[in-house]
């Protein structure tokens, strides 16, 4: 479901609105992926994108992102134009893509220590308590060749833990996950909604999260034809 | 991307060079396989040429700048190629500090890695290529200002790269055309300090090409690599 926006610019004085994307357009190999897509996202609110494989999940989160630029339309943070500000924007954001950005020569404490870094400065302790959070104690020094997709999955979870970041974009982060770490992840992430902050979610899995908004780029496409 | 770095900025730099250095260090092969290239490529040129002594001497300046660039050409790609596969570098493409102290974090890296210890050892295999005495110096000052130049410039051509599936040659076709100036400011340098030539002019040229590469190439390395991912 796609939300309309009467006005663009009406929503400025609605200040916990965080993103809003107006209008976009992106077309890939001659193909229209989405036209006249429009979507709102406020604090507090987890946001999943649905819709069949090659619907553009990825490239829509990619594009929210500004990692591409291949599209038409508008993308406001809290009702200015995004790439004005894209400092706060950036130190704002945390963004795990499905290659989820894990060296493998380092060990899960390296890797974590460097994204974090890329943030703010976090302590060594913090990090040491995100990792066992996700379920890693004991595998902080191991390298992350010798570890499990699905641990490699949740060295990029604890980011999340250590950014403070407010928006969260996750494209596809249960695939690995066994059934405890999907509990874990969909308690961070009723928790970072609780706390004022927001999730843009791919994912085909069933989410149990309170409060739940789904956009269905199938029905995007299928108003088109 | 120019104002100046705040402390955190320059924590990210520090993270992101200790980051790569130490990545390099767990990846020995990849550390040893550029000096290597570069010992085994100057050895042969006496087998090849003349062990002459007196010959070699003439052509040992362009033996070592020619061994040095293609070595650093070798080491070229690991630059950024992991990153991109893992998905690392949309993180750092996803930092809110200045990308051109990022870049400039892991061309440092790379040439702590790649460029010095060729530096280091040149002097050893100017003595074996019977290069005149008085070169050694100059020898040694041009290429500790030019393979950095080379790293920079090589890092441009990687970031355009890094997303094509099979990259062959074209690193080389970028890279090279750029990296003719040094090759030729560094030999130029040798030759004239044993032609009596003061080495100061020389020493300027190469130093206006390592603060032009310093303030510009991580520039178009950080742009390049925004086409890349995008």
């Amino acid at each position: 479901m796609s939300e309309a926006i009467t006005d663009k610019y009406d929503h400025k004085h609605n200040d916990r609105i965080m993103l809003t994307a107006a209008e976009l357009f992106c077309e890939r190999d001659d193909r229209v992926l989405f036209a006249n897509l429009n979507l709102q996202l406020q604090e507090g609110q987890v946001l999943q994108i649905k819709g069949s494989n090659g619907s553009g999940k990825t490239t829509l989160l990619r594009i929210l992102c500004g990692i591409n630029d291949s599209y038409e339309g508008d993308i406001l943070w809290y009702g200015n134009p995004r790439d004005k500000q894209a400092e706060q924007f950036l130190g704002s954001l945390l963004y795990i893509g499905h290659r989820v950005g894990v060296n493998k020569v380092l060990t899960p404490l390296e890797n974590l220590r460097w994204s974090a870094s890329l943030q703010r400065d976090v302590s060594d302790a913090e990090l040491m308590t995100a990792l066992s959070r996700v379920g890693l104690r004991g595998f902080e020094y191991s390298q992350c060749f010798s570890l499990s997709a699905g641990q490699q999955q949740r060295v990029s979870l604890a980011r999340l833990l250590v950014t403070g970041a407010r928006l969260w974009v996750l494209d596809e982060p249960f695939t690995t996950l066994d059934v405890s770490g999907v509990a874990l992840l969909e308690s961070m992430l009723a928790d970072h909604a609780n706390s004022g902050g927001a999730v843009l979610v791919t994912t085909h899995h069933t989410l149990s999260v309170p409060d739940l908004r789904i956009l269905n780029l199938d029905a995007n496409r299928e108003e088109r034809l | 991307m120019s104002q100046a770095a705040s402390p955190s900025t320059g924590h990210a730099f520090l993270a992101t060079l200790k980051r790569d250095l130490v990545i390099a260090y767990k990846r020995k092969n990849d550390m040893l396989n550029p000096f290597m290239f570069f010992l085994i490529v100057a050895t042969l040129f006496p087998i090849g040429i003349t062990p002459d002594p007196e010959r070699l001497g003439e052509i040992s300046a362009g033996v070592l700048w020619i061994s040095a660039l293609l070595a650093s050409l070798l080491a070229m790609d690991n630059l950024y190629r992991s990153d991109y596969e893992d998905g690392s570098l949309e993180q750092l493409l996803l930092c809110p500090y200045p990308l051109y102290y990022l870049v400039l974090a892991k061309n440092l890296a790379h040439w702590l890695v790649s460029g010095l210890p060729v530096v280091l050892v040149s002097p050893l295999i100017a003595y074996m290529l019977n290069l005149p005495q008085e070169a050694y110096l100059t020898l040694f000052l041009t290429l500790l200002m030019g393979t950095p130049v080379l790293s920079l410039l090589g890092s441009i051509g990687v970031a355009l790269t890094v997303g094509l599936g099979s990259r062959g040659l074209i690193l080389a076709v970028i890279t090279l055309p750029m990296s003719v100036p040094v090759l030729i400011a560094g030999t130029l340098a040798v030759q004239q300090t044993l032609n009596g030539a003061p080495l100061l002019a020389y020493l300027a040229i190469m130093g206006a090409m390592l603060l032009t590469a310093l303030t510009l190439a991580p520039l178009a390395s950080a742009a390049a690599l925004r086409i890349s991912v995008n």
